[in-house]
């Protein structure tokens, strides 16, 4: 059992060129992800927050290797695994597996479900014999609360709720250690949100699962997650314990979000707000990328980009003011 | 006399070749002058089709197949297609969820405001022009002039929906029918387009129903709250009042499973089993395959709404389990 | 997808469906069993009399109850070689489409899941050879091989020939249709499960995207039979297709042509007749499997 983080990124960069016509001079690259290091922890749920163009989904994909980094790297229990040749990385993907964001699209349309949880299995451990295989299935189709008689259906005949229980028992089947989840309740209706995210739970608590969750609903960070990281325009602005964050976020913009939640209670909307955009990722501006829509923004946060630093309190926020 | 009031609304589709499935199975509403209503349900209870209902816009092979939509004092059903076309759009007017496609991409903003006003109004070029202006400076668009000539695709998310929001405000309606305007939006930008929303109905007195899955949205921003469940409305009454002491199991059951109402670490409540869809309801009340106070009498008889809630053990006093 | 009770009920509740699946499966049925049902063998030369030439259908003055559409020139029953030319130019048309989809389905897999510049150089190519008619590159290649090889060698080889030919110069259509798909699919998310479990591109495009971009390539088959057909008919008649003695539907046509005039019309006319019942039946069905197959033009009991 190492006791290490496993998962680290370290100055990780992601740059998309754009399609340009081929005579054209520029060449705009878009900026998904500026240098973002992170070190998860073995059997914590670590939240990833932001609003779209955040970066949050692009780190997702870059840690599970299904974009190569521009720039950085990315660990798992300690190895380098960016760049890794397929052959070597074999082994290294039964521990790290994916839930995506949406059920009707994640699911082969044309495989069954035992197919479909079969062929990671196939893949990935080959050494199992066609018993073996066949109890893998039923064991993790149990776990997740599908029906047995689940195993000859297809997607189309299955509601959200249990297409997402289904892409939860194939991520589950090569027994990881490792899930990133990408926002895998938001496409869910909400009396079914409480039902999966309770399975995850279970789940983690049963097989000491390690999560990175990705999402924009702060109100699940705040029931599920151990830390939160807050992304805005490809960096951390602020790293915390899930705790800490609400109670006192450090950052102006985790405040922003947080102050953007409706209340039960009411009253948050009663003040009109200025309209704030994201600036573009294409030509992000110098300095703190969150300097045009920040309150206390002065011209050395136009000038120098804040890095995240640690404060007494033990969170990590990247500004210069945050204290 | 309310402004708008809907009576016994049945919405049906046709199944197979002889029968027929209903999608709204008699809701009633009501709203008065510059009301704000919530209409809160999950996909398929039903809440999309009523607002379409009211605008008379339920596509064939669907129909209203019982009920009256009386708007003052007159049955929206029962007016003729020009009749009706003087209602919706001018004194009726709607917000859908994905503005790209409420907004035609291949129009300027400018043409596509100007062609409402002017499809509903005597007004000259010029005047219109300067209505637009105003109207999407009032919902704080920067630069509305050099605006009005961009192209939807030239705007955010936020900054589109504002335009929609302004379509809407330029005849002036009575009555705004947002249909989850905001769920495609981010968290921030949510919150400046449902205050933008909420200024704007009550500095101008506009009646607004807020279609939507978001409780906290309608806790924030509606006065009176309806759920809906498979089709009927189980729970109508104030917005805080049912908030804080929901009366019908489903209400409870919703607002207890909210990750904000858990205390963190704990398992969330989750309510058992899923809406049926409309085509397998069960007997009965469509609840009480998963309500824990069901009796015999829940699977006999569908429960009238009583005192604001269909349920014939509504709950008294906020309780563990509902 | 549409389940397969559904897809038979649409089929038994629409009746230009049901007109024109029994048409086609008349002429099927006749081709397939044509050596079994042809009153005679028109190629087996041993049959033949020439006495019997030019005879006019059997009710009509002259006829005879042996040959009941009348003869052609050499003394054939046209009925019988009706039957058997229909068979050719069914075969050479469903195989001119395997070729086809073979290769289109292939080349467009390939150009939508690599993307970048092979697919820039194939769907080049594809626009060049769409913007060349098919008949025209087909005249040329097969006026080509008819002078460059003995008429003998190419009655041998017509039916091989005039499959590769239609079947390359067409495949452009499945390509584009398939890579549509497929660029569609890309995206999808169970692409990016199966990327994550590690799986070679390989594997991820021909066992997953593929079965799910083949509800398009189904709907356009059934209208390049058609078109297929009509090509190798076209060809036939100017007389590059396939040759008189095993001829197709076309060929048949183009023979009679020249007795239309002197009086013996029965000869054009009923191989022409039997083309065009084919060729409908298969464009009707077609349009039917499109519209069937649509999903957004699913009524909800499907």
């Amino acid at each position: 059992m190492t006791t290490g983080p496993i998962i680290e990124t370290k100055g990780l960069e992601v740059r998309f060129p754009l399609p340009t016509h081929f005579l054209s001079r520029q060449k705009p690259v878009l900026h998904a992800l500026n240098g973002v290091d992170i070190a998860i922890s073995p059997g914590e749920t670590f939240c990833v927050v932001g609003e779209s163009g955040c970066g949050k989904t692009t780190l997702g994909r870059a840690i599970m290797g299904l974009l190569e980094p521009s720039a950085g790297e990315i660990l798992f229990q300690g190895q380098r695994i960016d760049g890794m040749d397929e052959t070597t990385r074999k082994p290294i993907r039964r521990d790290m597996q994916m839930v995506f964001q949406n059920p009707y699209a994640s699911l082969n349309p044309r495989r069954n479900v035992y197919e479909t949880l079969a062929e990671p299995v196939r893949h990935l451990m080959p050494e199992k014999s066609p018993v073996e295989l066949r109890q893998q299935v039923e064991e993790v189709l149990a776990a997740t609360g599908c029906d047995p008689s689940w195993q000859r259906r297809l997607p189309h005949e299955f509601s959200g709720g249990q297409r997402q229980r289904i892409a939860i028992a194939r991520a589950l089947v090569t027994n990881p250690a490792f899930i990133v989840a990408d926002e895998p309740i938001s496409a869910l209706d909400v009396s079914i949100q409480a039902q999966i995210l309770n399975l995850l739970t279970d789940l983690q608590g049963e097989r000491g699962l390690t999560y990175l969750f990705i999402t924009h609903d702060l109100s699940v960070v705040e029931h599920f997650g151990t830390r939160v990281a807050v992304m805005y325009l490809g960096a951390v602005m602020e790293l915390a314990s899930a705790e800490t964050i609400f109670d006192n976020p450090k950052h102006p913009y985790t405040r922003l979000l947080l102050d953007a939640i409706p209340k039960l209670e009411g009253g948050s909307f009663d003040k009109p707000r200025t309209p704030g955009e994201l600036p573009d990722p294409v030509n992000p501006p110098p300095g703190c990328p969150f300097a045009p829509r920040c309150p206390m923004a002065e011209d050395l946060c136009r000038r120098d980009r804040p890095h995240l630093r640690e404060l007494p309190n033990g969170t990590h926020a990247a500004c210069h003011f945050a204290e | 006399m309310p402004m708008l009031e809907v009576q016994d609304l049945h919405v049906a589709f046709p199944q197979g070749r002889k029968s027929e499935v209903e999608a709204l199975r008699g809701v009633d509403l009501t709203l008065e002058k510059g009301e704000r209503l919530g209409v809160v349900g999950e996909s398929g209870a039903g809440k999309s089709m009523l607002a379409f209902a009211i605008l008379n816009l339920i596509a064939e092979p669907g129909r209203v197949s019982q009920g009256r939509i009386m708007f003052h004092d007159r049955n929206l059903l029962d007016l003729s297609e020009r009749d009706i076309r003087a209602v919706r759009g001018n004194r009726i007017s709607m917000i859908f969820q994905d503005p790209m496609v409420t907004l035609n991409p291949v129009l300027s903003i400018g043409t596509q405001m100007m062609e409402t006003l002017r499809a509903h109004r005597r007004i000259s070029g010029a005047e219109a022009r300067a209505l637009c202006i105003a109207k999407l400076r009032e919902v704080a668009i920067p630069s509305p002039e050099s605006r009005l000539d961009a192209y939807p695709h030239e705007l955010s998310g936020g900054l589109r929906q504002r335009v929609v929001i302004a379509i809407a405000l330029l005849t002036d309606p009575e009555l705004i029918i947002a249909d989850e305007p905001t769920t495609a939006l981010d968290v921030t930008i949510q919150a400046e387009i449902m205050a933008l929303i909420l200024k704007l109905c009550r500095e101008n007195d506009v009646a607004l129903i807020l279609i939507t899955h978001d409780l906290g949205v309608v806790a924030e921003v509606t006065q009176r709250l309806m759920i809906m469940y498979a089709g009927k409305c189980v729970e109508t009454g104030a917005t805080g009042a049912i908030i804080n002491a929901p009366h019908h199991p489903y209400s409870a059951g919703l607002l207890r499973a909210l990750p904000q109402n858990a205390a963190r670490g704990t398992r969330l409540y989750q309510i058992p089993g899923a809406m049926p869809p409309i085509t397998a309801l069960p007997t009965g009340c469509a609840y009480h395959p998963r309500c824990a106070r069901a009796t015999a009498l829940c699977k006999a008889e569908i429960p009238p709404l009583e005192n604001g809630a269909a349920c014939f053990h509504p709950l008294t006093a906020p309780e563990e389990v509902p | 997808m549409i389940s397969l009770k559904g897809f038979l009920r649409r089929f038994f509740s629409d009746p230009v469906a049901i007109g024109a699946g029994l048409v086609l499966l008349v002429l099927v049925l006749m081709a397939v069993l044509a050596p079994f049902l042809a009153p005679q063998n028109p190629y087996d030369l041993m049959q033949l009399d020439i006495m019997d030439s030019e005879m006019p259908p059997s009710w009509k003055p002259g006829g005879d109850p042996r040959f009941w559409l009348g003869t052609d020139a050499q003394g054939r029953g046209v009925f019988s070689t009706i039957m058997y030319g229909t068979g050719i130019s069914l075969l050479i048309g469903i195989g001119a489409v395997i070729v086809q989809a073979v290769l289109g389905v292939t080349l467009g897999l390939i150009a939508g899941y690599k993307g970048g510049w092979i697919d820039s150089f194939l769907m080049r190519l594809a626009d060049i050879q769409l913007s060349l008619s098919t008949l025209m590159m087909a005249i040329i290649a097969l006026a080509l091989f008819q002078a460059a090889f003995d008429a003998n060698i190419y009655a041998d080889y017509a039916i091989i020939m005039l499959i590769m030919v239609i079947g390359i110069a067409e495949w452009p259509k499945f390509a584009r249709t398939v890579r549509s798909s497929v660029l569609g699919e890309r995206k999808k998310e169970y692409v990016d499960a199966a990327r994550v479990i590690g799986l070679p591109p390989r594997k991820i495009m021909w066992g997953h995207i593929l079965p799910n971009t083949l509800t398009p390539v189904l709907v356009i088959s059934t209208i390049q039979v058609a078109e297929a057909i009509m090509i190798e008919a076209s060809l036939s008649f100017l007389g590059l297709g396939m040759p008189v003695d095993r001829p197709s539907l076309g060929s048949l046509i183009r023979s009679g042509f020249e007795f239309i005039f002197s009086g013996s019309w029965w000869i054009t006319l009923y191989p022409a007749i039997v083309l065009v019942a084919l060729i409908l039946a298969l464009n009707l069905l077609g349009d039917w499997l499109r519209d069937v197959l649509n999903p957004k033009l699913r009524r909800g009991e499907d």
